[in-house]
């Protein structure tokens, strides 16, 4: 396969999952009708979801999930140290994802409620950057498999890659999709990261904000925003918190 | 002659989440065969605690990756019951349709990417590409539709956006949706000739006797709500649940166990096709007996065979809901009025790995205070274990070696499609 005269690079790719629905792997094996050509652009060498090969010479990691067990931070060690390129693949390795709501309980709490006295082990959500270097985030629950697609171009061929700044907003002016606050529903396109085409007001969802936040989030116009619209400080927060991307009330640290 | 045979599988590949095999066998006898679920806990039920039910159906349907909008579907009818909620019949149908993509969407990787490599020889199937891309093709074509359909109705092919509390949260393109007829229509003679590729499947000859529960409708093929019924004789409502699944803990696993008449049951596509064969269509119905697949089977290999005639039979039920839908007024509602209020509610629906049980209990804020899922695989985990201790005492025979009892092993859990990061949530 030559591109504009330029023989690509076909880099080795190995496959990883950790605490999450696997949902963003599979996205891999998704957009049938350019799955081929996909394949083709990678090697795949491991990845336990669809393959029994179990190759060791991976050059690109992708990691999806977080890390919420001792047995996985060995794992993750062990990927880091391999991969020359280690990717966070999807919301849970970037920010930690939905699975950071369980750390509204303690682990004894948590628990207590789902196995009563037989509890099993689990600490604290960490995301793949809370544990060892990443060199990049994809994020998305679960992530644009079209949005994948363009980044491995722009590593085929050796080109520069960068996440648009803009707010979801802006993908759903593009594909004249009603506003949601325009229905009396609420919506946090204005501050989260484009990237997704803006599926959710589409079908008829406001916006959770699961690729984090954009650039430079106009939190001040937001808030005025959703207070004119009578929407309370907690429906936001719900939001806000659900996917682990935002910086949550009363942190100061950004996740 | 001694025989002795050890098996050990860490992290079972092409499946779904971290599972773990054992098997030792000892001058023929078979010491240890186990199926232990590793998986990381996630712990949704304590993260569903206080959630508003307008996050509920979202967050649930990233308890799994593959069947978001059976959970999502699951968890919105649960908040319906408790909040006494009808759905418009617009909605009904649509969330079928969705259900039927999801489905053939997942049978589909189950059985070309998950289980089909076994039978051919293969680590997995991308060789194929090359080698045979004939089937690569059919899988794609087949995947493709299946996710179109969701994408098309749901919002997204993973977790779906318009299954909302009370009904959609938008309704289809007509163009869309008869281009999605003619495609369905164009993708019966893929169905046929992926029935042809496993009917040349040599698919192990192993049986264990054991329970089979789905769900129960009136004359039509169950997949949304209803009765529980069994090859045991056990037939009750969906909102006893508790008496039908007795979830208990197992010190080798994280997913919890299930029983109901015996020490273990099925459920997933072969439970469904056992206790409902007379409703199915009847081109699934053919393929079936084409493929010498007849109830009740209680060979579990057979489940990819009773996959493959489920995708014949959403096929023809889609091209039937599609036309239902288009027939339907443009100002058919598809959300219903309500106001949120205190209650409890009980759901199960057949996802493509079999039934899923969602309860919430809500205060009069619409938000949730109890919670409990009872996934499948969870229902199926006890029931792979059992068969393991059979399969491994059968093929402990002359001329077995420790890899082809490996294979068979793997074969055996692959054949069940689990969902594992779903059974432990
Ligand atoms: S980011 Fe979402 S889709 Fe991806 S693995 Fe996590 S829960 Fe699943
Ligand atoms: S629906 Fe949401 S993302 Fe779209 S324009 Fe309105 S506020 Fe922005
Ligand atoms: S619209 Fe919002 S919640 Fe939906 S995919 Fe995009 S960023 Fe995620």
């Amino acid at each position: 396969m030559r591109y504009l005269g330029i023989e690509p690079i076909r880099p080795r790719v190995g496959v990883f999952s950790f605490t999450c629905c696997e949902g963003c792997v599979l996205q891999l094996a998704n957009k049938e009708e350019t799955l081929g050509p996909f394949l083709e652009a990678i090697q795949v060498v491991n990845f336990r979801e669809i393959s029994t090969e179990k190759g060791a010479d991976y050059e690109i990691a992708l990691v999806e999930g977080s890390i919420s067990r001792d047995d996985e931070v060995e794992r993750l060690r062990q990927i880091r140290d391999q991969a020359k390129v280690l990717v966070a693949l999807g919301t849970c390795a970037v920010f930690g994802g939905v699975n950071r709501l369980k750390d509204v309980f303690s682990p004894q709490e948590a628990n207590r409620i789902v196995y009563g006295d037989q509890s099993r082990e689990t600490a604290p959500i960490r995301a793949v950057h809370e544990v060892v270097p990443v060199d990049l985030s994809i994020p998305g629950c679960p992530i644009s498999k079209v949005e994948l697609e363009r980044i491995v171009q722009h590593v085929a061929l050796d080109l520069p890659w960068q996440f648009p700044e803009y707010p979801v907003c802006v993908e759903c002016k593009q594909r004249f999709t009603v506003c949601m606050f325009d229905k009396g529903q609420l919506c946090l396109g204005p501050l989260t990261r484009a990237g997704c085409d803006a599926p959710c007001p589409a079908g008829g969802l406001g916006c959770w904000g699961c690729r984090g936040p954009a650039a430079d989030p106009n939190h001040a116009e937001f808030d005025a925003l959703v207070a004119r619209r009578g929407f309370s400080r907690a429906q936001v927060q719900d939001r806000l918190s659900f996917f682990g991307g935002f910086p949550t009330e009363g942190s100061e640290e950004k996740p | 002659m001694k025989l002795d045979l050890n098996v050990d599988v860490h992290h079972l590949t092409r499946v779904e989440g971290h599972g773990n095999i054992v098997v030792r066998i000892q001058d023929g006898k078979v010491q240890e065969a186990r199926w232990d679920v590793v998986e990381t806990p996630r712990y949704f039920e304590a993260m569903l605690l206080n959630k508003h039910y307008t996050a509920a159906g979202i967050l649930t349907a990233r308890i799994c990756g593959i069947c978001s909008i059976g959970h999502c579907l699951a968890s919105v009818r649960a908040s319906e019951a408790a909040m006494g909620v009808g759905v418009p019949d617009l909605a009904g149908r649509l969330r079928l349709l969705a259900k039927h993509g999801e489905t053939l969407q997942s049978h589909v990787l189950h059985l070309f990417f998950l289980a089909a490599p076994d039978f051919l020889g293969l680590d997995s199937a991308l060789p194929l590409m090359t080698e045979n891309p004939t089937v690569f093709g059919l899988a794609a074509r087949l995947k493709g539709l299946g996710n179109r359909i969701c994408d098309a109705v749901a919002g997204r092919t993973t977790h779906p956006v318009s299954i909302q509390v009370g009904g959609m949260g938008a309704r289809p393109d007509p163009t869309v949706l008869r281009s999605l007829r003619q495609q369905i229509e164009a993708a019966v003679p893929d169905l046929a000739a992926t029935a042809e590729v496993f009917a040349g499947f040599d698919i192990p000859d192993f049986e264990r006797e054991t329970e089979f529960v789905s769900l129960k409708a009136d004359g039509q093929y169950p997949w949304i709500g209803g009765r529980v019924v069994s090859t045991d004789g056990v037939d009750r409502d969906e909102h006893e649940y508790r008496e039908l699944t007795h979830e208990y803990l197992n010190e080798n696993n994280t997913s919890k166990w299930c029983k109901l008449s015996r020490d273990a049951f099925a459920v997933g596509a072969l439970a469904r096709f056992n206790n409902n064969h007379a409703a199915l269509h009847p081109a699934a119905r053919k393929v079936a007996a084409d493929l010498n697949l007849s109830p009740v089977s209680h060979n579990p290999f057979h489940c990819n065979l009773a996959q493959l005639v489920e995708c014949v039979h959403v096929a023809h039920e889609s091209i039937a809901l599609i036309d239902e839908i288009l027939a339907a007024p443009a100002d058919a509602p598809i959300m219903a009025d309500f106001e949120p209020r205190a209650g409890e509610g009980i759901s199960a629906v057949e996802v493509p790995r079999g039934i899923l049980y969602h309860r919430y209990v809500y205060d009069e804020d619409g938000r949730i205070t109890e919670a409990d899922c009872v996934i499948p695989t969870t229902q199926n985990n006890a029931n792979i274990h059992l068969d393991m201790g059979a399969l491994a005492a059968q093929f402990a025979t002359r001329g077995m070696t420790d890899q082809k009892l490996e294979l068979l092993c793997s074969m055996l859990v692959r054949a069940y499609d689990p969902c594992i990061s779903c059974s432990v949530h």
